[in-house]
């Protein structure tokens, strides 16, 4: 009985691991923006509706968050999510309007099949030369990145609006929550709106969470990160297991891009521009080591939410200036970074902090 | 493996990028001789240029090679990358043309003034991404991404205006030619570049150093090398470079634009660092690969260009030859071609001879 209750405390007593401590601050610190957002901005940011706003517009940035926290906890790196999206939203676009299609449930079917074949056609490619051919992750995925925006380009140089009936009634397509409504000011109640992308989203994160927690598969991508020699050592097939995060980064990536169609339907040369390196700073915030082996799909959830907050801040303050909110984009993610690195050496782990940075820990020895 | 030293072993790592310009020269001469010609022409300032292809390719492509020295530095000493030069480039040029509008008029003294502060401040910035980086010991990738995401907006903020003007002789001579020289003056930036760099590597230990630290840092600080110093010094010859980068990129176009100065020069610069035959991974470093790297680049845009293809599709097929350059170089593909050589030379598989030699 006691050893029982012993091993019950001192099950309580097992310290947070360092991607678990960095997911927390960056939800607290979630938490904390939002709240001073609704106590100073008020406003729009005292609905509910703002949440769901910040889902509805940011969903592929979710999804692509995701698709980049797999490799970088495999230790790679993916930079061709955002080329994929657009190359994803083209295709889907021009498919969507082409004569031959007909018009029904079967066309939007064919679409999602579209967009997440050329996004498994990129994992696969970039995944084959990265794992089985060792060559560095950035230069194959940039290589992705420019084949991506080039083939985008040669598809159509133009904008292309989708005008099949069918799709364009799944955008208009709302979830509505009745209980998180708020009462407009002739008495009506406005439900909150919920686009059908946002729930693929929180969908997507919920499966990658349990996906990387418990399946064989995610776990070996840990170990993978953590330790190439030990994986190797403990029969883990090395080079399969970081072929297989490549073909799911790209997978994810061409959902996010049927989500982005979902979200405005019209293809773009300039979809998605520059948005790999959003996702890499949501995942960073969420607490995800470019080095490997560490990280989370929650925290990177937080992270995309927080970067979307702090705009949608920017967007409602008198700041209201695209250079505004790239400085605080920037300052966000300095600040995240050596909070991360400052916790991290605190904690007595391998990165290195001059002697006035460190958090006196010596007491507990 | 048979003790004798082939003739393309001490080429070493240049060997894939010099095969790859071969091979664009030979596909260029044989699709039209005329590629190469060379001209001499008169420009809009009565001075006589050299004009053509080949001219055309070297002269664009200075910022491009220039950068990805610093570029290959940065790699070598920390096995990371700086994707921020475009946007510190910016920030850069907007300092120099602040300082050249303070001065009020443009003389040669001025731009050697603009040219001196914005060097600094350049050097400041990249001192701070190397501070993130030899400090506190976080990825260069990351620790850069700092200023990726806000260094347009920093230039932006530097002059208020989007688009000033600079418009001088001089500037136009910096950016274009010198007269009574029929070459473009950014060639003459690249080889004083090349040869500061090469000055410092010749004279001095640097170069051993940064590939110490790059190999094995631990090893390093222990044979009496600090790491930390290494890592700033180099991180603060790229910002030298970025600065002498973005006074050519202003002065060729005559003004500053803080959206289009140097953009995507990043990707291109860590490309050429790794056509070079340079490990991403820090370490060993040829500087002649990283610039041979650049010129294969714009020589490749260059002959798409001249093929009729349009501008905002020659990045895909720019992405399929940069594949093949690196599937050409990938560690694998080379064990499994040289022992199919060996294979087709003795007749015997390698497992075979490998028994044999036991």
């Amino acid at each position: 009985m006691t050893t029982v209750s012993r091993a019950k405390a001192e099950k309580h007593r097992e310290p947070l691991t360092d991607a678990q401590l960095l997911m927390t601050i960056s939800i607290c610190i979630f938490a904390a923006m939002y709240a001073m957002a609704m106590l100073l901005m008020g406003g729009g940011f005292r609905k509910a509706q703002m949440v769901f706003d910040l889902l509805n517009d940011n969903a592929y940035l979710i999804i692509i968050a995701c698709a980049l926290t797999v490799v970088m906890i495999g230790g790679g790196i993916n930079i061709s999510v955002g080329g994929v999206i657009g190359l994803t939203v083209m295709a889907c676009a021009i498919f969507l309007n082409s004569s031959g299609v007909e018009n029904g449930p079967i066309s939007v079917t064919l679409t999602l099949l579209l967009a997440l074949g050329i996004g498994l056609a990129f994992g696969i490619l970039q995944g084959f030369l990265v794992s089985y051919l060792e060559i560095q992750p950035f230069i194959v995925t940039l290589a992705g990145m420019f084949l991506a925006r080039g083939l985008t380009t040669m598809l159509s140089v133009n904008p292309v609006k989708v005008s099949s009936q069918e799709f364009l009634s799944i955008v208009q397509t709302k979830i509505l929550i009745p209980w998180l409504g708020y009462t407009a000011k002739n008495g009506n109640l406005i439900p909150a709106k919920m686009e059908i992308g946002a729930l693929v989203a929180l969908v997507t994160v919920i499966f990658m969470y349990l996906f990387l927690r418990y399946a064989r598969l995610g776990r070996h991508i840990y170990a993978l990160g953590g330790n190439q020699q030990s994986a190797l050592m403990l029969g883990i097939n090395v080079r399969r297991t970081r072929f297989l995060s490549y073909m799911i980064s790209g997978l994810l990536s061409g959902l996010a891009g049927f989500v982005f169609l979902m979200h405005k339907p019209a293809g773009n040369a300039s979809v998605a521009m520059r948005s790999e390196m959003d996702a890499i700073a949501a995942s960073i915030i969420g607490g995800t080591l470019l080095t490997g082996g560490m990280g989370n799909v929650i925290g990177t959830f937080f992270g995309t939410m927080i970067l979307a907050t702090i705009q949608k801040i920017i967007a409602l303050s008198p700041l209201n200036q695209s250079w505004w909110q790239e400085m605080a984009n920037g300052a966000l993610l300095g600040f995240f970074i050596m909070l991360q690195s400052i916790v991290l050496s605190s904690r007595g782990k391998k990165l290195r902090l001059p002697a006035w940075l460190k958090i006196s820990h010596q007491k507990t020895d | 493996m048979h003790g004798k030293k082939k003739w393309y072993a001490s080429l070493g790592q240049l060997l894939i990028p010099l095969v790859a310009m071969a091979l664009l020269i030979l596909f260029n001469l044989l699709r039209d001789p005329g590629f190469f010609s060379i001209g001499l022409a008169t420009n809009s300032s009565g001075n006589r240029v050299l004009t053509g292809n080949i001219i055309s390719i070297i002269d664009s492509a200075s910022e491009l090679a220039i950068i990805s020295m610093g570029m290959t530095l940065v790699t070598a000493a920390c096995g990371g990358q700086d994707i921020s030069v475009g946007a510190v480039g910016a920030i850069s040029g907007a300092v120099f043309v602040k300082v050249l509008q303070a001065m009020g008029s443009i003389s040669v003294g001025s731009v050697l003034l603009g040219l001196l502060l914005c060097c600094l401040a350049t050097i400041l910035f990249k001192l701070f991404n190397g501070t993130l980086v030899a400090v506190f010991h976080i990825q260069p990738m990351i620790a850069t991404l700092i200023l990726y995401s806000c260094g347009r907006s920093i230039a932006y903020w530097i002059n208020g205006d989007a688009t000033p003007q600079l418009n001088s002789p001089i500037i136009s001579t910096i950016g274009m030619t010198l007269p009574g020289i029929p070459v473009p003056t950014p060639i003459f930036a690249v080889i004083l570049v090349g040869l500061l760099l090469v000055l410092v590597f010749r004279l001095t230990t640097t170069q051993l150093y940064t590939q110490t630290v790059g190999i094995n840092q631990g090893a390093a600080r222990l044979n009496g090398i600090h790491p930390t110093a290494v890592k700033l010094l180099s991180f603060a010859l790229l910002g030298v470079c970025v600065s002498v980068a973005a006074v050519t990129g202003v002065c060729r176009l005559g003004q500053l634009n803080h959206k289009t100065l140097l953009a995507d020069i990043e990707m291109d610069a860590i490309l050429a660092v790794a056509i070079g035959g340079n490990s991403l991974g820090g370490g060993r470093f040829r500087l002649s690969g990283s610039i041979l790297g650049a010129y294969i680049i714009q020589m490749l845009t260059t002959t798409l260009y001249a093929m009729n293809v349009a501008p905002v599709n020659v990045k895909a097929y720019k992405a399929v030859v940069i594949i093949i350059i690196v599937i050409a170089g990938s560690p694998v593909v080379k064990s499994k071609l040289t022992a199919l050589w060996a294979k087709f030379r003795t007749g015997k598989s390698d497992s075979i001879r490998r028994k044999e030699a036991d």
